[in-house]
């Protein structure tokens, strides 16, 4: 059973989505989707100062047996990337919903914010996948 | 056992399934006019025997010219013990070894052939080949697109001294896939490209810059310049080179200041025989940095379960059958078996060998030059140094003074008026370590006589 923490919203490409305050929306992949990789060899991040439109491929993570596209979870602009990643992409594996996030944004309209997850809702897509 | 798998009943079980009435129905989106109805064309099927006939008698055709043509692909000397090694049944396959436990050997001379590449062109990794030069010209036009983060806008500089053939594939491959090209003149007294010629893209988004070294006029680039250039502007530098070449030249890593990203070029003159054009096959190699954007098959050095070494595919999470419609490229069985051809011929040859066929064929360039440019109505066009190749000009079409020189059994040289007719009548000619003193005089002689009897008739 894959860790699936409470407080985080959840796509269903796999990726999870924290709100750290000042209007910045944080996101990584799960936990489930690590495990399914395996050990992670590379990961390719955005620019920053990037536009991301929802559901757009803006990340890709590598293993020593897939390579996978990272989805943006909602619309915005990047303001930050997780530089650490570039020579310990290992942080996914043992740290998905912390030291692994990827790509922290300024979302684009707030109101438009797609309908995630939640942490139950993405227990049961986990469960079926 | 049938060699065709599948009976009427198969197939008429499998349209079924599908709803088709037929198999012709499945290329019915192919229009008419370009489908071929029928082969009555075609002539009946021979035996055995006459088939050796009629190929025996085609081969007669060709001759055995005095061949000083090269523009791209030359012939050089290749060791008995290349086509006999790669002949041998262990080797004989061009299929990729994606089976490790079963292939070391063949995953070994590959790792070899990576080694020797990326040594020879001063790089850090090298594919296990692609196709051809062209077309390896195209996929790192491509692969430039995708590893300059810095460019949006997928233009790229030719210049038009670059090979016509490999600018026509890349042409057509990458310009239809959101690629434009731009392309840069050469000088005409000198045949380079000049530095002040790029001076027009100063400050402008540009992807990558194309440097060929020798061009294919023969003619050095000032490679320093041109890399700097282009880096300064955060371009890339893709370099076509002629691996012998290199055997005496500065390798691409060490161009200008910070050395080409890209290298690529055609292995021919590395164990391949001219065969009428191919098949051949093309290298490409990058720096680490840029090694994710690569297309084609990489091996690598690993240790199994037990801590011994051994070898594998590597790094195929960018290959299209991990990453499908994102893959790096459509590259999958390579020209394994050319390869194998250059991986031997290098070995054998080894550094000082190699060097030696390059001086040798630059040192017979030259006696070819002052043979040919003592003759009245020849010259040399370009000025600049070069490697194995120069362009002749002539005082009169060049088509009617090869044909002579063919009939003679004197292939004299690549005409070059569909592809430069701004030269005038001009001919660009190559001596490799393979034409003697006597045959380069010989061949002076028969353009003597060929030019001073257009002047008297």
């Amino acid at each position: 059973m894959s860790n699936i923490p409470q407080d985080l919203k959840f796509t269903s490409s796999h990726e999870w989505v924290k709100q750290l305050g000042d209007g910045i929306t944080e996101f990584g992949i799960s936990d489930h989707a690590q495990h399914a990789l395996g050990d992670l060899v590379f990961v390719e991040l955005p620019d920053i100062g990037r536009a991301l439109k929802v559901g757009e491929s803006c990340a890709v993570v590598e293993s020593v047996k897939a390579a996978s596209d990272v989805y943006a979870p909602l619309s915005g602009t990047v303001v930050a990337v997780n530089d650490q990643l570039r020579h310990t992409p290992e942080l996914i594996n043992r740290d998905p919903y912390g030291g692994g996030w990827l790509v922290r944004l300024r979302p684009a309209a707030p109101a438009a914010a797609p309908a995630l997850m939640s942490a139950s809702e993405y227990a049961l897509h986990t469960a079926q996948d | 056992m049938p060699f065709i798998p599948h009976t009427d009943q198969d197939v008429s079980e499998m349209l079924g399934r599908i709803g088709a009435p037929s198999i012709e129905a499945l290329f019915d989106e192919i229009p008419a006019a370009l489908r071929v109805a029928s082969l009555e064309d075609f002539p009946a099927a021979l035996n055995e025997f006459e088939v050796m006939q009629l190929m025996q008698a085609r081969a007669r055709q060709d001759g055995r010219p005095l061949c000083f043509i090269g523009a791209g692909a030359y012939e050089h000397h290749i060791p008995a013990a290349v086509w006999s090694t790669i002949s041998r049944g262990e080797f004989y396959s061009a299929y990729t070894p994606y089976q490790a436990e079963a292939s070391q050997g063949t995953l070994q001379s590959i790792y070899e052939y990576q080694s020797m590449m990326a040594s020879l062109t001063g790089m850090e990794v090298c594919n296990a080949s692609l196709y051809d030069g062209a077309t390896a010209l195209a996929e790192a036009v491509l692969m430039a697109v995708r590893a300059n983060r810095r460019s949006s806008s997928a233009r790229i500089l030719l210049p038009a001294n670059l090979h016509p053939h490999y600018r026509a594939v890349t042409v057509t491959t990458a310009g239809n896939q959101g690629v434009k090209f731009e392309e840069l003149r050469y000088e005409r007294g000198q045949g380079h490209t000049a530095r002040e010629t790029l001076e027009a893209f100063a400050g402008q988004d540009i992807t990558a810059l194309v440097i060929q070294q020798p061009n294919f006029f023969g003619v050095f680039e000032d490679v320093d310049a041109l890399t700097d250039f282009a880096h300064a502007q955060g371009a890339l530098v893709i370099a076509v080179v002629n691996p012998t070449s290199l055997a005496l030249l500065k390798p691409p890593g060490a161009w200008g200041g910070k050395g080409a990203n890209i290298v690529v070029g055609d292995g021919q003159p590395l164990g391949c025989p001219l065969s009428s054009g191919g098949p051949y096959f093309g290298f490409m190699s990058t720096r680490m940095e840029h090694v994710r954007q690569m297309p084609g098959r990489l091996v690598g050095r690993t240790v199994d379960l037990d801590g011994r070494p051994g070898f594998t595919l590597t790094l195929q999470a960018r290959e299209q059958h991990i990453r499908r419609a994102k893959a790096t490229s459509n590259i999958c069985t390579n020209q394994g078996l050319l390869m194998l051809a250059g991986t031997v011929y290098l070995a054998l040859l080894g550094a000082e060998g190699l060097e030696r066929v390059a001086a040798l064929s630059m040192q017979r360039t030259e006696q070819l030059s002052h043979v040919l440019t003592s003759i009245p109505g020849a010259r040399r066009l370009f000025g600049r140094a070069g490697f194995h190749e120069f362009v002749l000009g002539l005082d009169r079409p060049a088509a009617p003074v090869l044909a002579e020189l063919s009939a003679r059994g004197i292939e004299g040289g690549l005409d070059l008026v569909d592809y430069y007719p701004e030269l005038g009548p001009a001919l660009l000619l190559c001596a490799t370590e393979t034409k003697t003193a006597a045959d380069i005089d010989s061949y002076g002689r028969a353009l003597n006589d060929v030019l001073r009897a257009a002047r008297a008739a």
